[in-house]
């Protein structure tokens, strides 16, 4: 008797947040695909008209599709591998006893707290081509023999991005390694000490294959995260082909050029690039927390 | 001979914790030393370290010529809307699937969990053509339903973790006094997850405060917008003038907040954070 109260009451509680998945995440993401398989524009000045397959056709011979592909393969290996070796020399210095450790943990939050378009207009500032304080001050040190245009030459536009983007979700990854890091016990680090083990010999016997549930964990949560970017480089560079993302030609695509149809194919596409990420994420973490 | 190496060691540590300090906070605090500068100190190839000269004027720039106090109070409504409304339906949905016998509930959770990694991009235009529809474009309610996108399956999810962790004994002392669940929900359990409606409210009003497409896309002129795109939208007199000093001074104001968040509340930002990764 009180099962079945109980059975019904979770019904009644779960369904609002039901009906919310459906109205902000079903509903949007069927008129997604159905509009894909027309030429429509987002306003619905001119009647749509169903033309099969032809926007995914387009999709694939679409140079600009496929530069901004790469750029957003090229922004996610470079960027998470970066935040990873960063992260992970973090995390170590945060596990190591040291005074002054909660100041260093609340200097590595402030990155992660700021709003990735304040965080891109600040380091824009910063590396402002001639008084940005990274070139008065690189000159000064003789770390830069003259005044770099960071922002204006094509080849350093996506490093300067990259190098942005690492700066602010470093944090992330360090906090996310420090908590597989306390997962390993002390014990075996005293038990290789006693054997006579190095700490060089001991971080890649113990450390490293026991932080490697977290690693992946962190790795995928981060380059799920680096494939959908968008802040970052539509605020630095704004549509400039040259480090357009996916997610900044899709919007391009359906708000600016309002083509709803092959706006739509696209986003299909980066939600099929992105299911693939999810599966893996799943498999790795998922199965674990639903026992 | 040993004991040099040792001092050495230290010393070369404590260099690097001073790297990663500097490296972590500077870019802030030439934010704020930017922003307290006049525009004249500003551009100087020789700049001072610390906001001297010091003024205000950039500050009042902000809040007299530019609508920043309507797109703070944007700010304000959206994130705090959809943080209120992701914990009240986050609380009754992770109390379901974390105590109550709920035969579809690995279902509803793959869901939950499939939506904390989706990539909003791909709901942009059928969002787009759902708030015209509904006519909740350019409304504050149509920003906070679309943030609950992110907001609400985040929030369902750390809480499951928060009371499938409450001792059984609890609940099942209140079913022996003849409470009904839904007392026992908000009599008994709700003031046990203090801790994680503090953490995942934080989460979800910093994620809200921060948010830059929907906010650029759903809105138009300053009625509605919140102060990300409109910090990313600041403009000169002319196209080569661009504001420098304004453009920080806003960034402080929009920054500060949360930065005074993070200190306060650090322990609990860290537990939601390496919760909603690592333990789910």
């Amino acid at each position: 008797m009180l099962t079945l109260r109980q059975t019904r009451l979770a019904w009644l509680l779960v369904l609002p947040t039901l009906l919310v998945v459906v109205l902000v995440a079903g509903y949007p993401l069927a008129q997604v695909f159905y509009w894909s398989f027309f030429k429509a524009d987002i306003a619905f000045v001119e009647a749509p008209e169903f033309v099969g397959f032809k926007n995914y056709l387009f999709l694939l011979e679409d140079p600009d599709f496929r530069q901004a592909l790469w750029n957003t393969l090229k922004f996610t290996v470079v960027s998470v591998s970066l935040e990873t070796v960063l992260g992970l020399a973090i995390a170590l210095i945060l596990h190591s006893n040291f005074r002054g450790r909660g100041l260093v943990r609340t200097a590595i939050l402030i990155p992660w707290a700021i709003p990735t378009v304040v965080s891109a207009k600040m380091w824009q500032w910063m590396l402002h081509d001639v008084y940005g304080i990274v070139n008065i001050l690189g000159f000064k040190l003789g770390l830069l023999s003259q005044k770099v245009a960071f922002l204006a030459r094509p080849e350093l536009l996506l490093p300067s991005i990259i190098a942005v983007d690492v700066w602010k979700t470093t944090p992330f990854m360090a906090l996310l390694l420090l908590a597989g890091l306390q997962l390993i016990p002390e014990e075996l680090y005293e038990a290789a000490s006693l054997d006579g083990a190095t700490p060089w010999q001991q971080f890649w016997t113990i450390t490293l294959p026991l932080l490697t549930p977290a690693l992946v964990v962190a790795l995928i949560f981060r380059t799920l995260d680096a494939l959908r970017v968008f802040d970052v480089i539509f605020v630095m560079s704004g549509v400039n082909p040259a480090t357009r993302s996916l997610a900044v030609y899709n919007r391009q695509v359906l708000i600016d050029f309002q083509d709803l149809g092959y706006g739509s194919a696209i986003s299909v596409a980066i939600l099929v690039l992105i299911f693939a990420f999810v599966i893996l994420y799943m498999r790795s973490i998922g199965k674990e927390a639903l026992k | 001979m040993k004991r040099l190496s040792r001092f050495a060691t230290r010393f070369l540590f404590y260099l690097l914790v001073l790297f990663v300090v500097v490296y972590s906070a500077f870019p802030f605090y030439w934010a704020v030393v930017s922003s307290f500068k006049p525009s004249g100190e500003l551009f100087s190839t020789n700049p001072s370290l610390l906001p001297l000269p010091f003024t205000l004027d950039h500050y009042k720039n902000v809040f007299l010529q530019a609508n920043f106090g309507r797109n703070l109070l944007n700010s304000l409504i959206v994130a705090g809307g959809a943080t209120l409304l992701s914990l009240t339906l986050g609380v009754m949905a992770a109390y379901a699937l974390g105590r109550l016998p709920f035969p579809p509930r690995s279902a509803v959770l793959y869901i939950v969990l499939s939506m904390t990694m989706f990539p909003q991009i791909a709901v942009l235009g059928g969002l787009f053509i759902l708030l015209r529809q509904a006519g909740l474009f350019n409304t504050h309610l149509g920003l906070i339903l679309s943030y609950l996108l992110f907001t609400l399956p985040f929030t369902v999810w750390v809480l499951v973790g928060y009371f499938r962790g409450l001792p059984k004994e609890l609940e099942e002392a209140a079913y022996v006094d003849g409470a009904t669940p839904l007392q026992t929900l908000l009599k008994v359990m709700l003031p046990l997850t203090g801790p994680g409606l503090v953490t995942t409210g934080l989460l979800s009003f910093i994620a809200a405060w921060n948010e830059y497409l929907f906010a650029l896309t759903f809105t138009v002129g300053d009625s509605v917008r919140t102060v990300p795109p409109a910090i990313a939208s600041f403009g000169g007199a002319s196209p080569f003038e661009i504001p420098w000093g304004s453009i920080m001074a806003a960034s402080v104001v929009v920054t500060v907040p949360l930065v005074i968040l993070v200190l306060v509340f650090q322990q609990r930002i860290v537990a939601g954070l390496t919760a909603g990764a690592v333990k789910g």
